[in-house]
């Protein structure tokens, strides 16, 4: 068995690894309906309204 | 730097580079100086209130959420780039990476993203302007003044102070679209407030500064010295606060204020220089009053317009 089999990483470790990637997505969550409703709010109807 | 030893926690063995424990979203929150941000987000409102246009109020809430998130960026990049001298002083040393919660490179990374999102943002939502105004303010203090200013000469938070005043003139650019004498005043009030608050500061933390080799003007020039300057610098702040009064764009009830709070402040700088001769203690206890005193200040000064500016829209 090789060193690398035998990491285990203490509770505390993931439990915070866990709450961080989660911090991650909710804030590129956030990032894209921050983009969405600017665009609308800019935009308004507009936004579909352009030349084929 | 990462930490590339061998982490082992009740004997078991964490693996290379890992942390005994990895950072929380809370360091990185803490990257972030959230109550230097507080301050910003109250002067760029500040800005923003007393511009006279329209804003869609989403898009003054997502401006404002820029500028939050840009001064958290720079305070973040500082935090990176100055993360030997904040391990030395006591005042920072339990920052995220001097006490080994975030990796340097991390907060690098973390620094430079915000940076561009919170621009792109700006940018998207209310234009060219205020975006650069807030790419500009990120890169003054990164570059000139975390960089080139704040290790070489004791002007260096006189300078880089520019970076901290410009959130209301970016707040103000958000609403018009372009900058005016008046978002120019509140500039010059926050610049003229920032080297008597810092030095105040430095006064009672002077041995910090001096072991981290940071020459800040009480460790340059020495404590009577600096305690003069915050004096002078007092003095020369009262009547810039009562521009905004004589120009037009605050009322009297905004001049009153800021003439009462000016006056204290001048009164109390003036003790700490009168103290410096004869006692350093006392002196350095009342450096510590002036230096709390100078938060509420400023809060109060921006904290008046922005009263006298919604009880005129209420009344």
């Amino acid at each position: 068995m090789t060193d690398s089999q035998n990491v285990t990483r203490a509770p505390e470790f993931e439990k915070n690894r866990k709450a961080r990637n989660l911090a991650i997505a909710l804030s590129l969550a956030a990032f894209v309906v921050l983009i969405f409703v600017i665009t609308i709010v800019r935009l308004g109807p507009g936004v579909l309204d352009r030349p084929m | 730097m990462t930490d590339l030893s061998v982490h082992v926690q009740d004997g078991k063995h964490l693996g290379e580079g890992a942390y005994a424990a990895a950072p929380s979203w809370r360091d990185y929150v803490e990257l972030l100086k959230p109550r230097v941000m507080s301050l910003v987000i109250f002067t760029g409102l500040v800005g923003m209130v007393l511009a006279p246009g329209a804003i869609h109020p989403l898009l003054g809430a997502v401006a404002l959420l820029a500028i939050a998130v840009g001064a958290g960026a720079a305070g973040c990049l500082n935090m990176w780039y100055d993360a030997d001298i904040d391990a030395i002083m006591i005042r920072t040393r339990k920052r995220p990476i001097p006490r080994g919660s975030v990796a340097r490179e991390d907060a690098l990374f973390f620094g430079v993203i915000l940076s561009v999102a919170s621009v792109l943002i700006m940018w998207l939502a209310v234009g060219l302007a205020a975006s650069t105004l807030l790419g500009f303010t990120i890169a003054f203090y990164l570059f000139i003044y975390t960089m080139g200013l704040k290790r070489r000469t004791p002007q260096n938070i006189v300078i880089g102070g520019a970076a901290g005043a410009l959130p209301p003139v970016i707040g103000w650019a958000a609403v018009m679209g372009t900058v005016s004498v008046e978002p120019l005043v509140l500039f010059l009030i926050i610049f003229m407030w920032t080297p008597p608050h810092f030095w105040a500061l430095a006064l009672y933390r002077n041995g910090d500064y001096e072991k981290a080799g940071v020459p800040m003007m009480p460790v340059v020039a020495g404590k009577q010295s600096a305690r003069a300057q915050i004096l002078l610098y007092a003095l020369l702040l009262a009547p810039i606060t009562l521009m905004p009064w004589f120009l037009g764009f605050a009322g009297l009830a905004y001049g009153v204020t800021a003439a009462a709070v000016s006056a204290i402040f001048v009164s109390l700088a003036g003790e700490v220089w009168r103290l410096g001769r004869k006692d350093e203690q006392r002196a350095d206890r009342a450096a510590r009053r002036l230096f709390a005193y100078s938060i509420f200040y400023l809060f109060i000064l921006f904290f008046a317009l922005l009263a006298e500016r919604v009880a005129g829209w209420l009344l």
